[in-house]
């Protein structure tokens, strides 16, 4: 097998194309111009031998009962016009009657009269191509009645010569115009390129690691479609990677401690050599567990969370709808049995452009601070005011302290990290939903109590 | 002698008329290529160009065939039909006939500088070549005329004839244009170029003017005393007559000039050297030679009178066929003889 060839490039394939079609352009005017030239060539020399025959039939007279033929010169300077071309006349009577003629001896094969006027023909004349003409006199004279046939030839090397002259004439400007349009081409096309190749030498000397986006500034809108595609794409895998290097960096910053933590407390457990200061060490244990296990669930959950507020589609979702599912999936029972957890949601549908995944997620997590953290009784609504589509959960305590606040919209809360019964995760995945979702998180202290509320842009409610 | 040598004289001695029309032969030189060429020049007034080629080229033996025109054109007419061995080159100054040659494809082309340099009207298709330049002149016996009677152009002839036909009769000679074809070709330019022709042939019908074959009896006649004039004498025939009492003029209003054309039959066995003794023959060298041999009349200039208008070149064009057509040739015949009359041609 051949080897494969390099595949050419984009300036070379438009390129070729063009020089293609201004070929196959020439070559059809070429064979225009050819054709036109030969025809053009054969009418002015055909009218030329015509002429000369008539010359020649006119000066036939009846001289003594005979056709004699008085040549004119004039015929023979007009058939000179083709200056080197070989001449054949001949003068034929009744019955083929030999009058005159350049030469008895040669004979040209002359085809059978026609419809009288002058028949053209082809032939050759001592060996070279000719064209010829025959035209027939009718005489009707007393001593003398009958046809006199003029034929007259000439050899075609002045008939190639204009053809090839007038073929040439209209080549020339052709190759010139030719030539200029490649050269045209040849601009436009580096012209046009010129910001693919600059993004082809960007790209070719972008660090792999680099995933910042392409400068489309002055690009035509067609690359401008793909570098955005690209960029978005690489700004997804940039936020991915990301995302990933958070989330291994937060798990390892949360894990380490509560790890540690265990670890020391089960070899206290092992080294505890009374029953009651053993059963202690292991609930402390247990507990101590049991954060680690809700720690991992909100690291998993924040993860999840950032992957599909990143990637998931945006759909219509109705807060009520988000808050009602959160009462029913009942988890607050298990954070704080017998707790008192009330809905407060309207009438009308409160819609947002979202993934319900990752509100049900920033929901139960402010449910499970307000839980946690809060004195009930905790109420869970949802409700549209203005522009805003409020989803809140409040309870009656007085809120965090304002160092927690203020942190919001961290990545963590690094103090809190510290914490078994952490709100910093739970309050960031509220944060990065809301920033997902063009929205925000109030903490908003009220008279009777706290109220923390996603608040996302609404969206315009369809029929 | 080469085979095909042997084989040419054979096929010539079986042709009788051929065998007999050539007048003259000479051999140049001695190299071991043989070199034939056929024409209708002197060999004495052409030698010093020919001894000049033949030492340029010492590899060729050349033989000069002398030939009457009408038998040259005859044989190289054959020879091309039939197919035989013809000559290397053909110069003639039947120049109708050789056109006809080149017209019915008996030429090979040839191309060098010095040819193409050649003007239009002395050039057709690259294969026929006017190699010398010779006016057609009226001489006269300058004992008999006065210098300043001499007719300077046709008309004055016309006038001189009409004002003293007594003077004149008898004592007018011309070409017999049935018997020389250098005549006929001269009679038929002139039936060309101007009325003056056909009053010009009743001038000397009624001064029972001398209608005469050969050029050499013309001259002869005009240095003896028996003609006072000759009209259209080819000047080359003049210069190389040597007679000293006989005056040339360059007709005014229009002077004839031959020049006498040179071909390359197309079967032709050295066609290479044809072509060096063409380019030869327009060097400069050999063309300075022509001059001395009169065969280039130098009549370019102002010192001979002549308006460039008044120089007619007989161009080697096709349109010289229809000198050698058989109808135009019998009526041009016929008017001469009809209007010449019969009694006047001896």
């Amino acid at each position: 097998m051949a080897e494969p060839r390099p595949p050419l490039t984009l300036a070379a394939r438009v390129l070729g194309a063009v020089l293609l079609i201004l070929l196959l352009g020439g070559v059809l005017v070429s064979g225009s111009a050819w054709l036109n030239g030969q025809q053009a060539a054969r009418q002015a020399y055909d009218r030329i031998l015509l002429g000369a025959a008539r010359d020649i039939a006119e000066s036939v007279r009846i001289q003594e009962g005979l056709p004699v033929a008085d040549l004119p010169v004039s015929a023979f300077q007009l058939l000179a016009q083709a200056p080197d071309d070989r001449i054949y006349y001949a003068v034929h009577g009744p019955g083929q009657k030999f009058i005159t003629g350049v030469d008895p001896e040669s004979a040209v094969r002359v085809p059978e009269p026609g419809s009288g006027g002058p028949d053209y023909f082809e032939a050759k004349l001592n060996g070279e191509p000719a064209r010829f003409v025959r035209i027939t006199r009718r005489f009707a004279e007393r001593n003398f009645s009958g046809p006199v046939e003029v034929v007259v030839g000439q050899t075609l090397r002045a008939r190639k010569a204009m053809t090839a002259d007038l073929m040439l004439d209209a080549l020339l400007p052709m190759a010139v115009a030719g030539l200029a349009l490649m050269a045209i081409a040849w601009l436009v096309i580096r012209t046009a390129l010129r910001p693919l190749e600059a993004i082809t030498d960007d790209l070719a000397r972008r660090d792999p690691y680099d995933l910042t986006p392409i400068a489309t500034g002055r690009l035509p809108r067609e690359l401008q479609v793909v570098l955005g595609a690209m960029n978005r794409f690489m700004g997804r895998l940039d936020g991915q990677v990301e995302a990933m290097r958070n989330l291994i960096s937060d798990t390892a910053h949360q894990l380490r401690t509560p790890v540690a933590a265990m670890r020391v407390q089960a070899e206290t457990a092992v080294a505890e050599p009374g029953e009651a200061a053993r059963r202690h060490a292991l609930d402390r244990l247990l507990a101590r567990t049991r954060s680690l296990g809700r720690l991992l669930d909100q690291l998993l959950s924040r993860a999840l969370v950032v992957h599909r507020t990143d990637s998931a589609p945006r759909l219509a979702v109705d807060l009520r709808e988000v808050a009602l599912e959160i009462m029913e999936r009942n988890d607050h029972a298990l954070l704080a049995p017998g707790s008192d957890l009330r809905l407060e949601i309207g009438e009308d549908p409160v819609m947002v452009q979202a993934d319900a995944f990752s509100l049900g997620e920033a929901a139960g997590n402010l449910l499970g601070n307000a839980l946690r953290h809060g004195t009930p009784p905790v109420s869970i609504g949802a409700e549209q005011r203005g522009p805003d589509a409020i989803l809140w959960v409040r309870d009656a305590g007085p809120g965090p302290g304002p160092a927690v606040t203020e942190h919001l919209g961290r990545r963590f809360n690094r103090s809190a990290g510290t914490q078994e019964n952490s709100t910093g995760i739970g309050l960031s995945i509220v944060a990065s939903v809301a920033a997902a979702f063009g929205g925000r998180v109030d903490m908003v202290r009220e008279d009777d109590g706290f109220r923390a509320a996603l608040v996302l842009p609404a969206a315009e409610e369809k029929p | 002698m080469t085979r095909a040598w042997k084989m040419l004289s054979l096929i010539a001695a079986l042709l009788p008329a051929a065998a007999t029309a050539q007048e003259a032969t000479v051999q140049y030189g001695s190299g071991p290529v043989p070199f034939l060429i056929r024409s209708t020049t002197d060999n004495s007034i052409i030698q010093p160009v020919m001894e000049r080629f033949a030492e340029l080229n010492p590899d060729l033996t050349i033989t000069y065939e002398q030939w009457g025109s009408n038998a040259l054109f005859a044989r190289s007419r054959a020879d091309c039909r039939d197919g035989n061995p013809p000559a290397d080159a053909v110069l003639s100054s039947a120049v109708q006939q050789m056109v006809w040659l080149v017209n019915a494809a008996c030429a090979q082309p040839h191309r060098s500088p010095a040819a193409l340099a050649l003007p239009p009207s002395r050039r057709w298709r690259d294969e026929l070549w006017g190699i010398t330049t010779e006016p057609a002149v009226i001489v006269y016996n300058k004992r008999l005329i006065d210098g300043a009677d001499v007719p300077r152009s046709r008309f004055s002839l016309l006038d001189a004839l009409r004002a003293n036909p007594g003077l004149y009769r008898g004592r007018i000679a011309t070409y017999d244009i049935a018997a020389s074809g250098l005549g006929y070709l001269f009679a038929y330019s002139d039936s060309l170029e101007a009325t003056t022709f056909g009053a010009l042939m009743e001038g000397f019908a009624r001064v029972d003017a001398v209608a005469t074959c050969c050029s050499a009896e013309i001259i002869a006649g005009v240095a003896e005393g028996r003609f006072l004039i000759a009209y259209n004498v080819l000047g080359s025939y003049v210069a190389n007559a040597s007679a000293p009492e006989v005056g040339t003029i360059l007709p005014e209003d229009y002077t004839l000039v031959l020049s006498r054309a040179f071909m390359i039959p197309k079967r032709a066995a050295q066609k290479g050297a044809s072509a060096e003794l063409l380019d030869f023959l327009l060097s400069a060298e050999a063309q300075n030679l022509l001059v001395e041999a009169g065969l280039v009349a130098v009549i370019e200039d102002t010192s001979s009178g002549l308006t460039a208008s008044a120089r007619r070149y007989i161009p080697l064009s096709p349109s010289l066929l229809v000198a050698l057509d058989a109808n135009r040739r019998a009526l041009l015949l016929k008017f001469w003889s009809d209007t010449f009359g019969q009694g006047a041609i001896p």
